[in-house]
C-alpha cells in the first residue's frame, strides 16, 4: 500500500489506515486524519522536513517518519 | 455560606477565537493564576449575565480533545469536569469555528458523552460567509443551544449571555449524539468504571477516557493505581480501541454536520500569503528578515526607552539625596530601594515590546509556521520549534526571553528553554566584554585583516549560541524531567488571520503586569540584599573640610572605594578567593562578580568603585582600563593579562550570574528547585571550563 511520501504532491487521495505510535496516530486520528477521508500533501518545508497536509480543509503539519506510516489510496 | 455564584468555563480548539471572546465576555478585567500542581496558567474574569449577577467565567487552555497525556492536556477535562479538586462548571462555552465545523464538534461530543452542560459559540462566521452552517440545524443535530457570534463586533454576544442564562436554570439534556460501544470494548470498560475514583461522573465515557488516555509512559498526574492498572491494555488492542471510539465519532459528525456547512472556506488568502511565507526560498528569506527585525527590536529600539528609565531613577535617586540629609537613610533609598525598583521597571520597554511581537506572530497564524519553519533544526537538540523566538530574545536579555516560554504548551519544553536562554549572549554582557577586550587586548590586525578586538567579539557571540545548543542537547538527555519522550509532531498552520490590536495590547498588559507583582517583588529585595552586602559596615564619611572640590571629590572616590573593599561583599570576594585564584582571579573581581548578581553590567561600575574611579564609570572609561592595566600581583606580574580577561569572558558567558533571570524562573516554573537547578549547573559549568582555559592557557604558556 502507498504512504503519504508515495504520493505526487497536490494530488487527493484518500486515508485507508494510519500506523505509527500510539500518541501520534491518536492525535491526528482526533484532528480528523481518520481512514476514508481526503488528503494531500501541499507543501515541504524549505529545510526538507517537516510536511504540510491539506485534509478537511485545513492544514496540518507532520513528520516524514510518521507520514511514511499512513497509507492512502488513489 | 451563601451559594458560590455559578462557574462558566470556555473552551474549544486553538486558533478558533476563543481569547477574543474571552475577553469581550468579561470586559477584558482578567485574573489569572495557575492551576494547582502545574504551571499551566489559569485565567478567570467576571461576566454579566441575567438573572445571575456576575458569574465566573474561566479560559480552558485550547485543545482538540479531553484526552490527555500530559498533566497540562489533563488540566482540560479536570477543569470541565470538576474533577481533582476543580469544581464542576455550572455551563460550558465551547467555540466551534464555523469554517472547521466538524473539527470543533469532536470536542463538543466528548463533552456532551461525559454530560457537560455545553452551549456552543461559533466563531468566524464572518470567515464562513454564505457557506456557514444554520445554527439552529446544527442545534437540532447535536442536542445542544448553538450561537453565532462575530466576537470583535459584539455580535451574538447578548444571545450567548441568554443561552447561559437558560443553561444556568435548567438541568436537562438533549441527548442526541449517543454511541454504543462494541461487545468486546463494552467488556474492557466495565472493569475500568469499577476502578474509577469517587465523585467520577459519568462511568462509561469517563472509563473510556482513561483508557484512551492511560498509557505506560503517559505524563498524567493522580491517576489511582488501581484505574491504571485496569486501564492499561495491550497495544493492539489499545489501536483498535482508539480506531473505534474516534472514528464512531468523525463517522456521526461527517454524516450528520457536515452537509450543513453549504460550502468550504474561501482560504485563497492564506494560499497566497503561504505561497510566499513557506516557499523553500522566500520563506526562509522572510522568516530570516522578521525575525531579524525581532531582533533590533528588543536591541536596539528598546535602548532609548531603557536610558530614559535610567536616566529618570538616577535623577529621583540624586533628589532623594539632595532633599534628605546624607547619611544612611538617604543612601537606602537612593542606592538600595529606588535602585531596585528602577532594576525591574527597566525590564518594561524589552518585555513590551516581545509580547507585541509574539501577539502579532501568534494572532496571525505566523507562529505555527515558524514552528514549521525550524523544526528540523530543533529537533535535533529536542527543542520545541517554538522556541525559536524565546531563544532568539535571550540574545537581547533572558528576562523578556523566559517569559516568552509560555507559548509552548508542555512543560518540559518551556522548562528546557529556559535552562539555555541564560547562556545566550544577552546585551548585559556587552559591556563587560567590551572593557575586558578594550582594557587588555591589542588594537592590531590578524593577517593584516581581521581586527583582534572584532574577532573576540564575534567569538564570545559564537560561543554563547553553541554552548545553549549544547546545553540544550546534554540537559535533555541527562536530566530526567527534561528527557525528550518522543511526542508526536502533529500541529496545525491556521489560516492567516489580521489580529486584533486590543487582544495584543491586553497580552501585553497582563504579562507585565504578572512580571511587576511576581517577579519585580523578588528583584527589589535582591537588589536591597545587594545594597547591604556592598555598603555594609560603613565607612564614615570625611568630616565636612575646607579641600578644593576636585580634592574634595577624590577623596570621596577613595572613601567608597576602601568601604567596598572593606564591605560584607569584599569579605566575601576575599573569602571565594581560593575559589576563584585557580581562575586567575583576584578577590577584587570577587567583589566585582558579587555586585553583577544586580546585573551583569554592574560589574563595571562596581569594578569602578574597586579602583577608585566612581561608581560612574563604564565601559569606556580610560582611567578604570588604566587602573585594569596597571594592578599588580604581590609578585609584581599585572593581575590582568588577556589570559585572565578571556577567561573571565568565558566565566561571564556561562554563569548566571543575573538574579533578575532566577527570579522570572521562579516565577515561572512556581517553584524554588528550578532556578536553583539553573544557577548551580550554570555556575559549576562556568568554573569548570574557566579554570580549564586558565590552566590551559598557562600550560601553554600564555598568561
Amino acid at each position: 500500500m502507498p504512504s503519504l511520501l508515495d504520493v505526487p504532491r497536490l494530488q487527493f487521495v484518500v486515508v485507508t489506515q494510519v500506523g505509527g505510535e500510539r500518541a501520534f496516530r491518536r492525535r491526528i486520528m482526533e484532528m480528523g486524519l481518520v481512514p476514508g477521508t481526503a488528503v494531500r500533501v501541499v507543501a515541504v518545508a524549505p529545510l526538507g522536513d517537516p510536511l504540510t497536509l491539506e485534509l478537511r480543509s485545513s492544514k496540518l503539519s507532520i513528520r516524514k517518519r510518521e507520514a511514511a506510516l499512513v497509507t492512502v489510496r488513489t | 455560606m451563601s451559594a458560590p455564584r455559578p462557574l462558566v468555563a470556555i473552551a474549544g480548539n486553538p486558533n478558533v477565537g476563543k481569547t477574543t471572546l474571552f475577553n469581550v465576555l468579561t470586559g477584558s478585567h482578567d485574573r489569572v493564576g495557575n492551576y494547582p500542581g502545574v504551571t499551566v496558567e489559569r485565567r478567570a474574569g467576571d461576566m454579566p449575565v441575567r438573572g445571575h449577577g456576575k458569574v465566573e467565567l474561566v479560559d480552558i487552555p485550547g485543545t482538540y480533545s479531553l484526552v490527555a497525556r500530559t498533566g497540562e492536556e489533563q488540566i482540560a477535562l479536570e477543569a470541565l469536569l470538576g474533577l481533582d479538586g476543580e469544581r464542576a462548571p455550572d455551563a460550558v462555552i465551547v467555540c466551534v469555528d464555523a469554517t472547521q465545523l466538524v473539527r470543533g464538534l469532536y470536542l463538543v461530543l466528548q463533552l456532551l458523552e461525559l454530560g457537560a452542560p455545553v452551549v456552543v459559540a461559533l466563531t468566524m462566521m464572518d470567515e464562513a460567509g454564505d457557506g456557514a452552517p444554520d445554527p439552529a440545524a446544527l442545534a437540532r443535530k447535536i442536542g445542544c443551544p448553538v450561537v453565532p457570534v462575530v466576537a470583535h463586533k459584539k455580535e451574538g454576544v447578548q444571545a450567548l449571555e441568554q443561552a447561559i442564562a437558560q443553561r444556568l436554570h435548567s438541568t436537562t439534556r438533549h441527548e442526541i449524539w449517543h454511541w454504543k460501544p462494541s461487545p468486546a470494548l463494552a467488556a474492557r470498560l466495565g472493569p475500568i468504571q469499577a476502578a474509577l475514583p469517587e465523585g467520577w461522573p459519568r462511568q462509561e465515557a469517563m472509563a473510556l477516557w482513561a483508557l484512551m488516555s492511560v498509557e505506560p509512559d503517559d505524563e498524567l498526574t493522580h491517576i489511582p493505581p488501581t484505574l491504571r492498572a485496569a486501564a492499561t491494555v495491550p497495544a493492539d488492542e489499545a489501536r483498535q480501541i482508539d480506531d473505534e471510539a474516534i472514528a464512531a465519532r468523525y463517522a456521526f459528525l461527517d454524516r450528520e454536520v457536515a452537509p450543513l456547512s453549504a460550502h468550504e472556506p474561501d482560504r485563497s488568502r492564506t494560499e497566497q500569503v503561504d505561497r510566499v511565507l513557506i516557499h523553500p526560498v522566500a520563506g526562509l528569506a522572510v522568516f530570516l528578515l522578521l525575525m531579524f527585525a525581532l531582533f533590533q527590536a528588543l536591541f536596539a529600539w528598546a535602548e532609548p526607552a531603557i536610558r530614559l528609565i535610567e536616566a529618570l531613577f538616577t535623577r529621583l535617586g540624586d533628589l532623594v539625596r539632595h532633599v534628605l540629609p546624607a547619611g544612611m537613610l538617604a543612601d537606602f533609598l537612593a542606592e538600595g530601594l529606588i535602585a531596585g525598583v528602577g532594576a525591574v521597571i527597566v525590564f518594561l520597554p524589552q518585555i513590551l515590546l516581545l509580547f507585541f511581537f509574539l501577539g502579532l506572530l501568534e494572532d496571525s497564524g505566523y507562529m505555527a509556521r515558524v514552528a514549521y519553519l525550524v523544526d528540523r533544526i530543533m529537533r535535533m537538540l529536542n527543542l520545541h520549534g517554538r522556541a525559536f523566538v524565546p531563544i532568539l530574545s535571550g540574545f537581547a536579555c533572558a528576562v523578556p526571553a523566559i517569559m516568552a516560554t509560555r507559548t509552548m504548551e508542555r512543560r518540559r519544553d518551556r522548562l528546557l528553554t529556559m535552562l539555555v536562554v541564560p547562556l545566550t549572549t544577552c546585551s548585559a554582557r556587552l559591556p563587560v566584554y567590551t572593557l575586558v577586550i578594550a582594557s587588555l587586548f591589542p588594537r592590531r590586525k590578524l593577517a593584516g585583516l581581521f581586527p583582534v578586538q572584532g574577532l573576540l567579539m564575534v567569538f564570545m557571540y559564537a560561543f554563547g549560541i553553541g554552548s545553549a545548543l549544547l546545553a540544550a542537547a546534554l540537559l535533555s538527555r541527562t536530566v530526567k524531567s527534561l528527557k525528550a519522550r518522543r511526542l508526536p509532531f502533529v500541529i496545525e498552520l491556521p489560516p492567516y488571520r489580521l489580529p486584533r490590536l486590543k487582544d495584543v495590547l491586553h497580552m501585553m498588559w497582563e504579562r507585565s503586569r504578572s512580571f511587576l507583582s511576581e517577579a519585580g517583588t523578588v528583584i527589589v529585595a535582591g537588589s536591597m540584599i545587594l545594597w547591604l552586602l556592598l555598603s555594609f559596615p560603613r565607612t564614615p564619611p570625611a568630616p565636612p573640610g575646607a579641600a578644593p572640590p576636585e580634592v574634595a571629590a577624590q577623596q570621596d572616590r577613595e572613601r567608597r572605594s576602601t568601604q567596598l573593599r572593606h564591605s560584607y561583599a569584599g569579605q566575601l570576594g576575599r573569602a571565594v578567593e581560593p575559589a576563584l585564584s585557580p581562575l586567575g582571579f583576584d578577590w577584587k573581581i570577587g567583589i566585582g562578580l558579587i555586585g553583577a548578581f544586580a546585573a551583569r553590567e554592574v560589574f563595571v561600575s562596581t569594578m569602578g568603585v574597586v579602583y577608585g574611579v566612581g561608581g560612574g564609570a563604564d565601559e569606556e572609561n580610560r582611567s578604570l582600563r588604566d587602573k585594569l592595566r596597571a594592578e599588580r600581583r604581590p609578585d609584581g606580574s599585572p593581575v590582568y593579562t588577556p589570559l585572565v580577561g578571556l577567561t573571565l569572558m568565558i566565566f561571564f558567558a556561562l554563569s548566571c550570574q543575573c538574579m533578575s533571570t532566577l527570579a522570572v524562573v521562579r516565577r515561572e516554573t512556581s517553584s524554588l528547585r528550578w532556578p536553583a537547578f539553573l544557577f548551580t549547573y550554570m555556575t559549576v559549568l562556568a568554573w569548570l571550563v574557566s579554570l580549564g582555559v586558565y590552566q590551559g592557557g598557562r600550560l601553554l604558556g600564555f598568561g
